[in-house]
C-alpha cells in the first residue's frame, strides 16, 4: 500500500501557520520550521529570514529518519524529542503524530524548559489539523479527485517536458 | 509520498537514485546541479564521508516548470550505495514517489548491479511498493568504458520487466537528463493515475 499524499490547502495552511506564529511568540523562538517527515518544508514563521530552508527540511527529515532507526535498533518506537545545543543558537525537534516535525530554533532570550512547555500544546494543536488534513485527503481521494491531479492531462505532463 | 500545497501552488515529488557503490549516482546529481539555471536549484547537500563515498545521502531540490499553474518541485536524493548501509538506503527510500536504478556497466560490477536491484525491491516491498507499481527507470552508466558489458546482456539481468531505461555516462552528462525526464515523467503520470 503506497502512502497517501499530503494535501493542504490554503485554510489549512493558515491554520498551521497561525499555530505557529502563537508559538514563536509563546516560547520566544527565532523560528520555527513545520516539516513533513520526508523532508518537505510546510511553514515556517520566526526572523530567520534568508536561511535555506529547503536543506534545513531535507536534513530534519534525515536526522529524524537516522534517530527513528536507532530508537527501533534499542526497541523503541520512535525518539520523538530530539534537542541540539550550540554555541549561540539551539534546536528543539518534535515528532509530531509519528508524520510531522516541528523545529524550534531558539537562543539565550528563551530556555529549554520554556520551549518544551510550550512545544507541549503546539505540537497537540498541529496533530489535530494534520489529522483534519489527513481525513479531508482521504475523503477526497475515496471520492476520485481532491489534487490538481484531476485536472491535469497526458499532455499537460508531456509539454512540461517539451522543451 | 508527494505533497500538494495549495497555499504555494506547488507539486513536490522525491525521486530517489538507487544502484551499487560507485556506480554514479551522485555524479548524476552532480552534473544536473552544475547544468542547471541557478533559479530552478537549491544548494546541493552532500552527507559523505572523507573520501567523498556518500556516507547518508545527496540532496537536490530542483524545479521544472508549472503545470497548470502549479510549479512543479522534485527532491532528488540519492543512497549510499555500499553494502553496509543498507539501514540508510531504507529511511531514504521511505516516502519516494519515483526510483532510478542506476547500473555500473563494468563487467565485473554486474555481481553488484544484481544484488543490488534485489535490494532495491527488498526495500521497496519492505515498505508496501513494488518495483512494478513505483514508477522506476534504469541506467546504464559508464557505457564510456572499454569493459562496458553489452546492453541486452544488462537488460536481460537488469530490467527484465523492460522498464523504460537509458544508456548514460554521467561524468559527461550523456543520458543524464533523458533519465530524469524520464523518471519525472513517470512520477506525475502515476500521480494522475492515481488521482482517479
Amino acid at each position: 500500500m503506497r502512502d497517501t499524499q499530503l494535501v493542504m490547502y490554503d485554510e489549512d495552511y493558515r491554520r498551521i501557520l497561525g499555530v505557529v506564529q502563537r508559538l514563536v511568540r509563546d516560547a520566544n523562538a527565532k523560528g520555527i520550521f513545520v516539516v513533513d517527515r520526508n523532508g518537505q518544508l510546510i511553514a515556517e514563521a520566526g526572523e530567520m529570514r534568508g536561511i535555506d530552508t529547503t536543506s534545513l527540511a531535507s536534513l530534519t527529515a534525515g536526522c529524524i529518519a537516522a534517530t527513528g532507526g536507532l530508537a527501533k535498533l534499542v526497541g523503541e518506537d520512535d525518539f520523538p524529542v530530539h534537542f541540539h545545543q550550540g554555541q549561540r543558537d539551539n534546536l528543539h525537534i518534535t515528532l509530531v503524530s509519528h508524520r510531522i516535525i516541528l523545529v524550534v530554533v531558539f537562543d539565550d532570550r528563551s530556555s529549554l524548559g520554556l520551549v518544551r512547555l510550550r512545544v507541549k500544546k503546539a505540537g497537540a494543536e498541529l496533530a489535530k489539523v494534520f489529522e483534519d488534513i489527513q481525513k479531508k485527503t482521504e475523503r477526497a481521494s475515496a471520492k476520485g479527485g481532491g489534487t490538481p491531479f484531476s485536472e491535469i492531462t497526458d499532455d499537460d505532463i508531456d509539454n512540461l517536458f517539451s522543451v | 509520498m508527494s505533497f500538494i500545497n495549495y497555499s504555494s501552488r506547488e507539486i513536490n515529488c522525491k525521486i530517489v537514485y538507487y544502484g551499487p557503490g560507485l556506480c554514479g549516482k551522485t555524479t548524476n546529481l552532480q552534473w544536473i546541479y552544475n547544468k542547471t539555471n541557478p533559479d530552478l536549484k537549491g544548494k546541493m547537500i552532500s552527507l559523505a564521508t572523507e573520501t567523498e563515498r556518500t556516507l547518508f545521502f545527496d540532496f537536490l531540490p530542483l524545479a521544472l516548470g508549472e503545470i497548470r499553474g502549479f510549479k512543479t518541485r522534485f527532491h532528488l536524493y540519492t543512497v549510499p550505495g555500499q553494502v553496509f548501509y543498507d539501514a540508510s538506503r531504507k529511511l531514504i527510500l521511505k516516502g519516494v514517489d519515483g526510483v532510478v536504478f542506476v547500473a555500473d556497466s563494468q563487467i565485473e560490477r554486474m555481481e553488484a548491479n544484481v544484488e543490488s536491484v534485489e535490494n532495491l525491491r527488498l526495500n521497496l516491498a519492505e515498505q508496501g511498493y513494488s518495483m512494478d507499481q513505483t514508477p522506476c527507470v534504469v541506467q546504464y552508466n559508464k557505457r564510456d568504458l572499454p569493459n562496458a558489458a553489452p546492453l541486452d546482456e544488462m537488460r536481460s539481468l537488469l530490467n527484465p520487466t523492460g522498464l523504460p531505461d537509458f544508456e548514460a555516462c554521467a561524468t559527461d552528462g550523456k543520458g543524464v537528463f533523458e533519465t530524469l525526464k524520464a523518471v519525472a515523467r513517470s512520477v506525475l503520470r502515476d500521480l494522475k493515475q492515481m488521482s482517479g
